[in-house]
């Protein structure tokens, strides 16, 4: 394969928000993920934890509560709005006022027709969910203080609130509180401080948990309301908790960064009797734990440390399966770069704004060279408006920049010769009002963009401006793909075979045979017009445009199965290009590997070790040949965020160190810890 | 090492006709490892529950008929085979009341043996040297057998052998004084025949034994002067070519048993592992002869491992299986458990030697390995040679015989100057060959003439470094009766195989005289160099901080000050309570204690500590020691650790001297052995609560170094992630 010169970017300072609720649908097994900067993932369980929809954010609105009402969903945030979401468009359907001040909480009833909202001002609010939207129903009664966490009686008939220093259990039918639990401050906590009741969960036989601020988890009898234990779990705040279904576990989220698992268990074996024990104590976080997910089979946790952690629950099980292990996940399953391979261009892609950056330049040999040039940063353009950037992208050519948030798409012509100009595009076609996913031909001549309603809009670019082509629609608008993946497909694989396309006829082309897992990265190879795709479980899959079949290679690839090893990986594939010099060569990436496949030589043996550069480097060079195969992983950079092969055969690789995100987080909670 | 374990007795023997013979043709394998198939030499087969020691069934064939070779049990038909005069093959089953009733066929020439493995059809072996698998034999029992041996060629001995793949039938023949052995093997059928080569002093070989191992057969035979040779076979088929010819079978030289006068006359030797052989019939190199042994030897140190006394006559019968020798002596049949254990250089020399020492005498302690049986000098390079070749020109050499009457006769002097001049004048192989037979002799006078003692002669005699204990087995013992503490010392450094028995013993009469007696002998320089340097430690003082390798007293007084209360009277060293009975020792800190023996004691008691041992036989025998005894050892363990735990040791410069591992060791032995009588034993209280808050205070400071470890761990890790700047061109190889 030979010798890569690899340019090691790691001043692309990426920074993820803190998870900030988490909500589970489990009929169609969606997590909802709501982050402090606003922003919205829909992952998907049941295919491998892929991030199957992002809605961005906007500035100064943080989300503090997420539910799901059926099929829809709802936020809530400190600005007093409610917000349904367009899970089709990828934005936010409408928003509403409580008026109530600050929303601290959200809850959906089990039946999914009424949503309880607590506020700043004391009050519950009751919203029922209509068919076009929510409709304010009542209040319930009054109280002094903010209501800060609220959970619904599985039948529907109660609500219980938790607030400072109280906990009230009202009946919905009524609006009147039935009970009034006093929550006491913990031992030792100052008398100034009141003990904040963060989480309260009901069971349906009338049981109340609730986490406060003194570290407690106490289970209340709801009918007596009588405090029946008390767990103290941590010195801190407990923050979040969540039940699992058949209310046989319990999990609470703790200010150390801990998960702590409670089961409803007899104490005596055979007896009918059952009590809440703590169970485990789960150590992922380095920081608050700002929401659990409780799924029968595994935890899902989030917090302030940025990262979503699906800690499964199948200890029992000794096969080590995919759904067995812990995972983590740190990066977003998109891109947030892209790369001009001949005029040596990088586009960073923040959340207000973009960075432009030309890679350094060496001479010499070496393991490491000499710098001759230093990287520069070439500009950094910042959005108008509150909202977050949505996608952008930079043409091959280095000549064009689009960026588009949720309504707006700009597109700018770079010339950055000796001096850096950049001119914004004026007169867009009024239809190319935003996208969700952009992409240019691969001779920088077309520009895709994927919008509303699955249609896809070409432009032409030219030296004078862009020209409005057509607008590509698939004439079945309901299939099996869920809406985004498709239009990750339909925007790249038209992206690149385009222009027989389009001068042709204005029809799809042809389609590529449905698959169950959401594609992670596709590309159209431009010297074969091979479309490839990797999918969420890890398959890999070859498809000839020009025959409309799935290539031999890729039939090869399916009948022989894939190393056990490629398919253990937890991290999607986020990026797919080919070498401009030989077509054979595919270059993919995830979070802990890059890998070329060279399709020339032969497929990895099943029991064959599949990372085996370190044994090709120890073998004499005529041996390599015969233990060589079509994988060739190199691990050596980890923590990628973008990998690509330019012009001159020289690889860019993106880093983003872990250890410098912790590094950029606020303090975490104080912990004796030793020599410290 | 090996190790033989008490025997039992499994049946009495019949009184025969011929007296020479034991009455027992062969003792095969049944279908169990706890059931063997005893083969009488005239009618009768019986199996025995070994366990049990208690037969199961018998079965006797008609007045008139014969069993002519020893019974074997079929593993695959779950039948028993026996031929009876000579030519009629017997089948039977367990339920089979009556042999007479069972299947017989005659064959058309005389079978010399049926041979069966588990797993295996059993094979024939006929007179005239044909080869049949059994079941193909019974299917057409007068089927014509080639004769393969000469005329007056006669078997000797046959055995069938499993490798990994087949089965190989090796016998061996005499014919006019000259012995072959045939190798046959199956699919496709191969005879090789070769011939054993024969010295000029070596008769008829006295038995045999062969074992696979390693893709090759080792064969074992021994010749009546007491040498074992080895040949080894390939497994595997050889080159066709080869096979018609007589191959000369090359051997090598095992052992040389050292027999006494005479040759041998009945005796067998039986390879039990790689290294270890079991010896019937030779006496004990110790022992006087008349008297019959069971010895385990190790062949590759040329070590005797154990040995058992046999009670009456010996017939050169022993057989082997899962782990118990059968042997025939006197008028029983006895099963007699063993045990070899890996045998290896550092199990021979004892785990617990030094490196230190090792490196520097190491080769000297193993006095016959390797140069011995193949007869190589040794290297001539040291300066001592020189200076006695030299001298040797000017006296007038002793013969060993000469010497051994003077030994037998003599007095002291005479013996002393003889012995000095021999040491003198010999070349070094030779002494080598001969110090030890000069000790057993010596160690026999004395025996035998309690105020004969030459104790300069053993003492140089042990100084040459050619003895271990295996050679002379009383010197030790006799040392220790004569009190000779300084030839004991000696031993006990030289020695690399002394059995943990003598050990203990020795260790009971340290510990049991007075310090006041052992102050007149002359011991070593240097292991008294290392006692003086441990008892005159560095003084504590006051602003020395008392703190010693983590250890903190003030705290720790602390801690146990719950528990111990009640008696907070107690000293911290509880040994100098009546000597300094005046001055509270209160701040004194509790590792700071003295010497509880004198010196000498303590110097010889340090020779204990490095004797070579394994802990599971040391036990049962530390057990002999009075309370009085171990407490002291006691002390004496815990003064070592306490100083070891200081930084005296550094300053320390001995050659010899106890790891804190073999203390630790030895501790843990002696509470292990004594735990009941030391609970139970009121002066023990402050010596255990002493050690126990001492072991506490160390088992402290590790956890907080481990805690340490951990943190320096990560603080290693986190810079290496660091190396990498913002930007960085790499290059990349790509296989």
């Amino acid at each position: 394969m030979g010798e890569f010169t690899v340019h090691r970017v790691r001043f692309f300072h990426y920074m993820p928000s803190a998870v900030r609720a988490l909500a589970f649908q489990p009929q169609r097994q969606k997590i909802a993920v709501a982050r402090t900067d606003g922003s919205l993932e829909i992952l998907n369980r049941a295919d491998h934890l892929f991030q199957e929809k992002v809605i961005p954010g906007r500035e100064q609105r943080g989300t503090e509560a997420l539910a799901w009402a059926g099929q829809r969903l709802f936020s809530a945030g400190l600005n007093g709005e409610l917000v349904e979401y367009d899970m089709q468009e990828l934005r936010e359907k409408y928003r509403l006022d409580a008026s109530g001040g600050p929303v601290w909480t959200l809850t959906c009833n089990p039946q999914g027709t009424r949503l309880a909202v607590g506020c700043e001002d004391g009050t519950v609010k009751l919203f029922e969910v209509c068919d076009d939207g929510i409709q304010f129903e009542r209040n319930l009664a009054k109280q002094k203080g903010r209501i800060l966490s609220l959970s619904w009686h599985p039948s529907g008939s109660r609500l219980v609130a938790g607030m400072a220093g109280v906990i009230w259990v009202f009946d919905a039918g009524t609006g009147q509180s039935v009970h009034r639990l006093l929550v006491e401050r913990g031992t030792g906590a100052p008398r100034s401080k009141e003990c904040v009741v963060w989480s309260v969960v009901c069971l349906s036989d009338g049981t109340i948990v609730s986490g406060d601020s003194s570290g407690n988890v106490k289970v209340w009898d709801g009918d007596t309301g009588t405090l029946i234990r008390n767990h103290q779990v941590t010195k801190w705040d407990v923050l979040a908790l969540s039940v699992s279904q058949d209310e046989t576990s319990l999990v609470a989220g703790t200010s150390e960064g801990t998960v702590v698992q409670f089961q409803h268990l007899s104490v005596v074996l055979g007896r009918e009797d059952k009590e809440w024990v703590q169970t485990r104590t789960f150590k992922n976080h380095t920081h608050d734990v700002r929401a659990v997910l409780e799924l029968d089979t595994a935890v899902v946790s989030g917090g302030m440390d940025t990262q979503l952690v699906v800690r499964p629950l199948l200890d029992k099980i000794d096969v080590k399966t995919s759904a067995s292990a812990l995972r983590k996940i740190h990066f977003p399953h998109r891109r947030l770069v892209s790369c001009s391979r001949t005029a040596r261009l990088l586009l960073f892609q923040h959340r207000i704004h973009l960075e432009l950056w030309r890679l350094g330049e060496s001479e010499g040999t070496g393991d490491s060279l000499p710098i001759k040039r230093k990287p520069e940063k070439l500009l950094h353009l910042k959005t108008k408006g509150e909202e977050h950037i949505c996608c952008s992208a930079l043409s091959p050519c280095g000549g064009w920049v689009v960026v588009s948030t949720v309504t707006n798409l700009r597109l700018y012509r770079l010339q950055c010769d000796e001096t850096i100009s950049i001119t914004k595009v004026s007169k867009l076609p009024k239809v190319v009002s935003s996208a969700n996913q952009i992409c240019f031909s691969s001779d920088s001549s077309y520009l895709f963009t994927a919008s509303t309603c699955s249609s896809v809009h070409v432009l032409a670019l030219s030296q004078s401006g862009c020209t409005f082509v057509c607008t590509l629609k698939p004439k079945s608008c309901k299939r099996t793909y869920n809406w985004p993946e498709f239009l990750v497909s339909a925007s790249r694989t038209v992206g690149h075979c385009v222009l027989d396309l389009v001068i042709v006829c204005v029809q799809a082309y042809c389609t590529v045979p449905v698959y169950s897992s959401g594609v992670t990265a596709m590309s159209i190879n431009p010297a074969t017009n091979n479309l490839f795709m990797v999918h969420a479980d890890q398959q890999i899959f070859e498809f000839s445009l020009e025959q409309k079949q799935y290539t031999d290679w890729s039939r090869l690839v399916h009948r022989k199965g894939l190393h056990p090893q490629w398919l253990e990986r937890d991290t999607p594939v986020t990026n797919v290009t080919f070498s401009p010099r030989n077509p054979a060569h595919v270059i993919l990436h995830d979070m802990y590997m890059f890998c070329i496949i060279d399709q020339t030589l032969p497929l990895p043996e099943r029991n064959s070790q599949l990372v085996n550069q370190l044994t090709l480097r120890s073998l004499p060079e005529k041996e390599r040949r015969a233990h060589s195969h079509a994988f060739k992983i190199c691990k050596t950079f980890k923590e990628l965020l973008f990998v690509e092969l330019l012009e001159d055969q020289s690889l860019v690789v993106i880093e983003r160190p872990l250890l410098d995100i912790t590094a950029q987080l606020p303090p975490p909670v104080r912990q004796k810890k030793f020599a410290t | 090492m090996a190790a033989l374990y008490e025997g039992y007795t499994l049946c009495g023997l019949v009184p025969t006709q011929n007296p020479p013979e034991s009455g027992i043709q062969g003792i095969e394998l049944d279908r169990d490892d706890d059931r063997v198939l005893v083969t009488d030499s005239t009618r009768s087969v019986t199996v025995y529950k070994v366990s049990d020691q208690k037969p199961l069934g018998s079965w006797t064939v008609k007045q008139g008929q014969f069993i002519s070779c020893p019974a074997v049990y079929n593993s695959q038909t779950k039948e028993y085979v026996a031929v009876t005069n000579d030519n009629v093959i017997r089948v039977w089953k367990t339920e089979d009341v009556n042999i007479d009733q069972a299947f017989k066929a005659t064959v058309s020439a005389e079978i010399y043996r049926v041979h069966s493995v588990p797993d295996y059809e059993p094979v024939v072996l006929f007179r005239r040297g044909g080869v049949r698998y059994l079941d193909s034999l019974l299917t057409a029992p007068q089927q014509p057998i080639e004769e393969v041996l000469l005329e007056d060629e006669v078997i000797r001995w046959s055995t069938m052998v499993r490798t990994e793949q087949q089965l190989l039938v090796l016998f061996s023949s005499e014919q006019r004084g000259k012995h072959f052995l045939y190798v046959q093997r199956f699919s496709p059928n191969t005879l090789v025949k070769h011939q054993l080569e024969a010295g000029p002093h070596l008769s008829a070989p006295l038995s045999y034994a062969a074992t696979f191992r390693e893709e090759h057969i080792h064969l074992l035979y021994w010749f009546p002067n007491g040498s074992v040779y080895e040949s080894v076979l390939p497994a595997r088929h050889p080159a066709p070519a080869a096979a018609e010819e007589v191959q000369a079978l090359p051997r090598s030289l095992l052992l040389q048993l050292p027999i006494g006068e005479g040759e041998l006359r009945s005796a067998s030797a039986l390879p039990l592992d790689e290294a270890h052989v079991a010896v019937v019939g030779v006496s004990h190199p110790s022992a006087g002869t008349g008297k019959d042994y069971l010895c385990l030897w190790n062949t590759h140190f040329q070590t005797l491992q154990a040995s058992r006394e046999l009670a009456g006559k010996i017939y050169g019968q022993v057989w082997c299986y899962y782990g118990k020798l059968f042997v025939t002596h006197g008028k029983t049949l006895s099963v007699i458990p063993f045990e070899c254990q890996k045998s290896s250089l550092a199990a021979a020399l004892g785990k617990l030697k030094q490196t230190r020492t090792n490196e520097s005498k190491g080769p000297a302690l193993v006095p016959s390995w390797n140069t011995l049986p193949h007869g190589d000098k040794p290297g001539k390079s040291r300066g001592v040679t020189t200076r006695r070749t030299k001298l040797s020109s000017k006296h007038q050499i002793t013969t060993i015989e000469q010497l051994t009457c003077t030994i037998q006769q003599g007095p002291v002097e005479e013996v002393e100057q003889k012995v000095e001049m021999f040491l003198i004048g010999a070349e070094q192989a030779e002494q080598q060959l001969a110090v030890g037979r000069l000790v057993c002799e010596l160690v026999a006078r004395c025996r035998a003439e309690p105020s004969f003692y030459p104790r300069v002669s053993l003492l140089q005699l042990a100084d040459t470094r050619y003895l271990c204990h295996s050679v002379c087995p009383g010197l030790l013992t006799l040392a220790l009766e004569k009190k000779d503490f300084r030839l004991c010392q000696v031993c006990l450094q030289l020695f690399p195989d002394i059995p943990e028995a003598i050990t203990c013993a020795c260790l009971k009469v340290i510990l049991g005289i007075p310090d006041a007696e052992l102050e007149c002998v002359a011991l070593e320089p240097d292991s008294l160099h290392l006692m003086k340097a441990l008892t005159q430690g560095p003084v504590p003082s006051n602003d020395d901080g008392g703190e010693h390798n983590g250890f903190c007293p003030a705290p720790l007084e602390e801690d146990g000050g719950g528990s111990t209360a009640p008696d907070a009277k107690v000293t911290p060293a509880p040994l100098d309570t009546s000597d300094r009975g005046t001055k509270p020792c209160k701040d004194l800190p509790a590792i700071y204690m003295d010497c509880p023996v004198g010196l000498h004691k303590g110097a010889l008691l340090n020779e204990v500590l490095q004797t070579a041992y394994s802990d599971s036989l040391l036990l049962p025998y530390l057990k002999d020691l009075t309370v009085t005894q171990v407490i002291l050892f006691l002390q004496y363990l815990q003064f070592l650790y306490l100083k070891y735990s200081q930084d005296v040791l550094p300053q320390i410069q001995a050659l010899r001297m106890p790891a804190v591992t073999q203390i630790m060791e030895w501790v843990c032995l002696l509470l292990d052995a004594h735990f009941t009588v030391l609970v139970l034993a009121p002066e023990a209280k402050h010596l255990l609560s002493g050690l126990h808050k001492f072991v506490k205070s160390q088992v402290k400071l590790f956890s907080e170094l481990g805690k340490i470890e951990g943190s320096l761990q990560v603080l290693k890790n986190s810079k290496q992630s660091h190396q990498t700047g913002q930007y960085s061109i790499e290059v990349v190889e790509l296989f």
